[in-house]
């Protein structure tokens, strides 16, 4: 297994024996680059992006050698939610806001990058043009700040109103998940929906044992900022783990953004700067191996 | 060697001199008929007639298109603009002596499906059938169920057939998808396995859906008060008593095609802040800009006297608005003329053409541009 160099681990959560794990990032997995884990070894598996897919994971578990075992996330999320209707109700009402939250965001984001475009259109003045074009990157960041000072306000909210990590079915399922992590060497993040993985690993509090083994999404959630992208265009999401700090994890990146538009990409980096943007190709292995975003958009 | 040069096959064939009736069968049997050839199409007949058309609603040829007969032979042809992705529905009209006979093409194997029949459908290069409008296998289906609605407001018990995503839970809360003329939808223009589909593929939100059937559409459709009362009034808190959805306007969306297009319409504008969006397909959005000669004959004039009073006093009626239509149908211009009407009053609108004409194809066709819009999926958040 390929580690993750030093500096580029900078985790903020402490993982169980109080050391920080060692994360190894993958690219997608479209063609499966991972290796099996050394004899002995047993993983601990999250597939709980893949929704109620979670279970289809039989090649996952043949190509890590076969001791695994499945956290299986989603399924005690749902079932949690059959178990406590209230808690159950209360998140659908959650959900709602963050949504719109989210959406309101989003269409924010969208009018400023209309702004942007017409300003690199019409401003015929490079110093004025550059001036704006300089306040227009201000605003985004700023828009970015609040929205995940919103969102993370909200998450506060509902946590203290409803306290879920006190809750019975939560904590039955804790104290399972708990004891899977205890005899696992690693903790496997398969990628899929990056805001159902990152909900299922704070309810169920996974702590990493002493590796994690993370792609696409998987690997998203353990950065400090999760940034969703999409048919070109970027929007912050929320908090991420943090073990992966000063990093924006971008896999797919060739089918999502404009990897052809240096002058979007560059504003990318520049928007989530100082964190480092890094595109995760196919057969990528080890964050270094991914391409950074380097501020004048070209791929380093 | 460009479109314009290239050497029609009909028009080889004629070059070949004097033809007999194998040369005929072989050339037929060397083509699709009609036989596309970049942007131009020809369409063919064989048989005894004195004349032969075709018979279209295209929108700026003349309706009907004569065939000439190709010397010492039974063949007829025409040759016609057919523009990159078009999709073209039609008929043949024979005459024999006195005699007129409209048929669908026997020499085109494709064929359009609608409630008032069937005909032929030709397609123009770059035209693709919807492969998310196929059944998938890897899709899972969504559970349909049949309903009755009591309604005094249309004095009768409606029926409605539901749309469960595949998965339902109760505990979530979905989006609520509206849509008139619910049996032709499921039917003519395969919603419930576009549905299935676009919701396993992450471009579409899960939704429950209410397919409605109409009673007379011609009047209940066409601004009908009391319409409005059973969709507003009356199915909506029904089917929210029963189901977990969303209670907010953004989780419901109204949608029709044609005069459905014009109920879901006059619905919103009739509870302006019920509905987050609409979702507008060849609305018959006819209006007169001044006397009352609209030509849509007596049907038409409640459509026409709301678009008008619409139109003279436009205001909000949902947040995003999705207005789709072909530009072979002579709903065109109404639908043209809307799309800055309906931005104007500040809500988002988003508006698709398509080469295609009045039929529920083109309707399928554009649901996955209007409905990702409405109700995006989860695909932002998604990274396998």
């Amino acid at each position: 297994m390929t580690e993750a160099p030093a500096g580029e681990r900078a985790p903020t959560e402490a993982p169980a024996e109080g050391r920080a794990p060692t994360v190894t990032v993958l690219g997608p997995q479209r063609r499966p680059t991972i290796a099996p884990l050394p004899a002995g070894t047993v993983a601990a598996t999250v597939t709980a992006g893949w929704r109620e897919r979670e279970a289809d994971d039989a090649e996952l578990n043949s190509l890590l050698g076969g001791r695994t075992a499945n956290l299986r996330l989603h399924a005690r999320w749902q079932d949690v939610l059959e178990a406590d209707r209230d808690l159950a109700t209360a998140e659908v009402n959650h959900r709602a806001v963050l949504e719109e939250l989210q959406d309101l965001y989003a269409l924010r984001v969208e009018q400023h990058e209309r702004a942007v475009e017409a300003i690199r259109r019409s401003a015929t003045r490079p110093r004025t043009k550059n001036a704006a074009l300089a306040d227009a990157e201000e605003t985004l960041r700023l828009l970015d700040a609040q929205h995940l000072a919103r969102t993370a306000e909200a998450r506060a909210d509902f946590d203290a109103a409803w306290r879920p990590g006190d809750r019975e079915a939560v904590l039955r399922h804790r104290a399972e998940v708990g004891a899977l992590l205890r005899d696992a060497g690693v903790l496997v993040l398969a990628g899929g929906h990056v805001g159902v993985l990152l909900h299922v690993l704070r309810l169920f509090a996974v702590t990493p044992p002493g590796e994690v083994l993370a792609w696409s999404a998987g690997a998203m959630v353990l950065t400090d900022r999760v940034v969703l992208f999409t048919d070109g265009r970027a929007e912050a999401y929320a908090a991420g783990l943090g073990l992966l700090g000063g990093t924006v994890l971008l896999p797919h990146a060739r089918r999502r953004l404009p990897m052809d538009d240096p002058v979007r990409l560059g504003a990318l980096a520049r928007r989530f700067a100082p964190a480092t943007c890094v595109v995760l190709d196919d057969g990528v292995k080890g964050l270094r191996q991914g391409r950074v975003v380097r501020p004048d958009g070209r791929l380093g | 060697m460009t479109d314009s040069t290239r050497r029609l096959a009909i028009n080889r064939l004629k070059d070949r001199g004097p033809l007999d009736a194998g040369a005929v069968d072989r050339f037929l049997a060397r083509h699709e008929v009609p036989i596309v050839e970049g942007r131009r199409c020809t369409f063919l007949f064989r048989g005894e007639a004195d004349e032969v058309w075709v018979r279209h609603r295209v929108l700026g040829l003349p309706d009907r298109l004569p065939l000439r007969r190709l010397r010492g032979t039974d063949l007829w042809s025409v040759v016609l603009e057919l523009p990159e992705s078009s999709r073209v529905e039609y008929q043949l009209e024979v005459r024999r002596g006195e005699h007129y006979e409209h048929l669908n093409d026997p020499l085109n194997p494709h064929r359009s499906h609608s409630p008032v029949g069937s005909s032929s459908v030709v397609f123009g290069t770059g035209y693709v059938d919807p492969e998310w409008a196929q059944h998938d296998p890897e899709a899972r289906q969504g559970e349909m169920a049949e309903v009755a609605v009591p309604s005094r407001a249309l004095r009768r018990d409606a029926r409605v057939t539901l749309y469960l995503p595949a998965r339902f839970r109760r505990t979530r809360a979905y989006p609520l998808l509206l849509v008139h003329d619910g049996p032709d939808y499921l039917q003519y223009a395969a919603a419930r396995t576009v549905l299935d589909n676009l919701v396993h593929r992450d471009d579409v939100a899960e939704v429950v859906a209410a397919f409605l059937h109409p009673g007379d559409r011609l009047v209940e459709y066409a601004d009908s008060t009391a319409h409005a009362r059973f969709v507003t009034g009356e199915l909506l808190p029904w089917l929210e008593r029963r189901f977990p959805l969303t209670s907010q306007p953004s989780g419901r969306c109204l949608m029709g095609a044609s005069f459905g297009a014009v109920a879901a319409l006059s619905t919103a504008y009739r509870s302006p802040d019920t509905y987050g969006s609409l979702l507008l397909q060849s609305g018959s959005f006819v209006f007169t800009d001044i006397g009352s000669d609209h030509g849509g004959g007596p049907v038409f004039d409640p459509v026409v006297r709301f678009t008008n009073r619409y139109r003279a006093r436009p205001r909000p009626v949902a947040d995003r608005v999705f207005v789709s239509c072909g530009v072979y149908e002579p709903l065109i211009v109404p639908n043209r003329s809307m799309v800055p009407v309906l931005s104007g009053t500040g809500m988002r609108v988003r508006y698709v053409e398509s080469r295609d004409g009045h039929s529920w194809e083109n309707w399928r066709d554009r649901l996955r541009d209007g409905l990702s819009w409405v109700f995006p999926g989860p695909r932002k958040y998604v990274y396998e």
